[in-house]
């Protein structure tokens, strides 16, 4: 019998916990983020975010402009959603000073919010597929997008960055043909949806790379103040629309999708119906599309009274939240966001313990974050 | 500035306002209060009872309650909001800070709740002078982790018993607390950038 000889130690069956470095350049992380991962083999225990790199002091910007002057820096922050951003500020500070924006303005706003909602459901459905290695739904949901980006570009004049909201209500009356432009869009869009799912739902790989993966509990999910698709897809239905409604949703019929198992797929599957649903508000708000002015009473030198006020919207990745303070000026005192993808990206740690390697890129990609609102 | 001498006809010139909506506005502005007034609330009344002495300025203000919670009693209430079944404050929105430099205790820290029980929000402030610390409360809500983080970073208010306390998102090494006020919006931390950035001018 021969005696097996001892392992010296050092060698590959070494089992010492490694720490590796994922980021910040790397295209799997939606921007310049940099995590730092604890590994055990291929298991990872444990990570830490850094983040900060596009950071922009947005909030110091909004203490040093007027009023309507930082309604176009919200729409740097969810680069992808802009008009979600600015219909918050907007409506935080119509609050604070107590003007009624007219019906019609509602109705444009939520039809462009809802578009707006869609197409950041389309540009994270692309790139998380992407990212787990599903090529082909990138090019489709693109092209779905950009019939959104036409919309936004035939209404303000520009695509992403579309400063599309003032305080009060509207600057421009919707341009002629915008209905059937919008309706043309929903006819097309719930087809489209069903082809997405034809690629990935039933999808073997698509189901294993997703299914059970980065389960977040929602006891879990309520602690760390997590909100939006994430929230829904561990099975709590809260969604703003319907808990504090704001513009026109509370005369829209609509439901929340909620999951159940709180994984990768679920919040998946959420997002998917959400699209479907914002195709039902937008079918409903075109239809009911009253007319009338567009802009509320707002004085030419906005000086809201001395108070504070937090508004918040349901935006496509979760609450938005500005917490405004007046000192009776013409500037603010001060302006705190909330960024829903700041603090759901608290949940990535976790949603990974336990996970591998691979599956990193999955959970950055389904708690959908833009760094340029996790650093504003 | 840009936008204020082109706001369309809506709400500005006399003959739109007579047209088809008739003031559609005037109401409310007029009913609108302008300050804060007193808050009253079975909420405001729950804590009162159990602590006594725990939260001065219980104000409402466009629909929204505010109070001052006292810095010896944040641990014991937060609790107490968090875990009463009829109040049920589980849900941490935000934490962030207000620096009001001529004032005593010159920092306002502001802690938002949201309870989904009875779908209403609460805002907590504790008042902190400059170099003091606030018992961080990333034990009662996990969320507020990061958030904490954050005003330890904009403003130097440091937070006692946080997990990880440091910068979150200004580079570790980085001098000055931006968002006080008396942290121009031109300032910067000119070392730094010269030797990070190799920029040499510091702009």
């Amino acid at each position: 019998m021969i005696q097996q000889e001892k392992v010296p130690e050092g060698t590959f069956l070494d089992t010492d916990e490694i720490v590796i470095n994922m980021g910040p350049q790397h295209p799997s992380t939606h921007g310049v983020f940099r995590v730092i991962l604890k590994l055990d083999g291929e298991k990872v225990i444990g990570s830490e975010c850094v983040i900060g790199y596009l950071h922009r002091g947005v909030e110091k910007i909004a203490e040093n402009r007027t009023y309507p002057q930082f309604t176009p820096y919200t729409d740097r922050m969810d680069y992808v959603a802009a008009v979600s951003n600015g219909l918050g500020y907007c409506e935080a500070i119509e609050k604070l000073q107590g003007v009624e924006v007219p019906s019609r303005a509602k109705y444009v706003r939520t039809i462009l919010t809802e578009l707006q909602r869609i197409a950041s459901h389309l540009l994270w459905l692309g790139t998380h597929a992407l990212d787990i290695g599903a090529m082909t739904p990138l090019f489709y949901t693109f092209r779905e997008r950009e019939e959104i980006l036409k919309i936004f570009e035939n209404y303000a004049g520009a695509r992403l960055t579309t400063h599309a909201f003032r305080i009060g209500g509207l600057q421009y009356e919707t341009y002629d043909g915008f209905e059937k432009q919008v309706r043309k869009f929903c006819a097309e869009i719930d087809r489209r949806v069903d082809e997405y799912e034809k690629l990935l739902t039933g999808n073997r790989i698509w189901v294993g790379r997703t299914k059970g993966i980065g389960i977040l509990k929602a006891e879990d999910a309520i602690k760390l103040g997590v909100s939006g698709p994430v929230l829904r897809g561990s099975g709590v239905s809260w969604d703003l629309r319907k808990a504090q409604p704001y513009e026109a949703y509370p005369e829209l019929d609509f439901d929340i999708p909620v999951g159940e198992n709180g994984d990768t797929f679920d919040r998946y599957i959420v997002r998917l119906q959400e699209i479907r649903q914002s195709r039902r508000i937008l079918i409903q708000a075109v239809n009911q599309l009253p007319t009338g002015p567009i802009m509320g009473r707002v004085p030419r030198v906005l000086k809201p009274p001395v108070g504070e006020i937090y508004h918040s919207i349901e935006a496509p990745k979760g609450e938005l939240g500005y917490y405004v303070v007046s000192d009776g000026t013409t500037h603010p005192y001060r302006v705190r966001i909330r960024p829903p993808s700041f603090i759901n990206l608290q949940a990535f740690d976790q949603m990974i313990r336990g996970h591998l390697v691979a599956d990193v890129v999955a959970i950055i990609g389904t708690i959908d974050i833009v760094l340029g609102e996790v650093d504003r | 500035m840009i936008d204020e001498p082109k706001v369309p006809a809506g709400g500005g010139t006399p003959e739109s306002r007579s047209s088809d909506k008739p003031t559609p506005a005037a109401k409310p502005v007029a009913k609108m209060p302008t300050s804060p007034e007193e808050w009253v609330s079975p909420i405001r009344e729950a804590i009162e009872k159990r602590f006594p002495a725990a939260i001065t300025h219980p104000l409402i203000f466009r629909d929204q309650p505010s109070v001052i919670l006292l810095k010896e009693h944040v641990l014991e209430v937060a609790l107490f909001l968090r875990d009463d079944p009829s109040i049920a404050f589980t849900f941490p929105t935000d934490v962030t800070a207000v620096d009001y430099p001529s004032r005593d205790k010159r920092f306002e820290v502001i802690y938002h709740l949201y309870s989904f029980v009875r779908n209403e929000r609460l805002r907590v402030k504790i008042l902190v002078g400059d170099g003091d610390s606030v018992p961080s409360l990333t034990g009662v809500w996990a969320g507020v982790d990061w958030m904490e983080r954050e005003v330890f970073d904009m403003f130097g208010i440091t937070f006692d018993d946080h997990p990880n306390l440091k910068r979150i998102l200004l580079p570790d090494d980085w001098v000055g607390h931006p968002l006080r006020k008396d942290y121009d919006i031109l300032r910067q931390d000119k070392a730094w950038v010269q030797a990070n950035l190799e920029i040499k001018s510091g702009q």
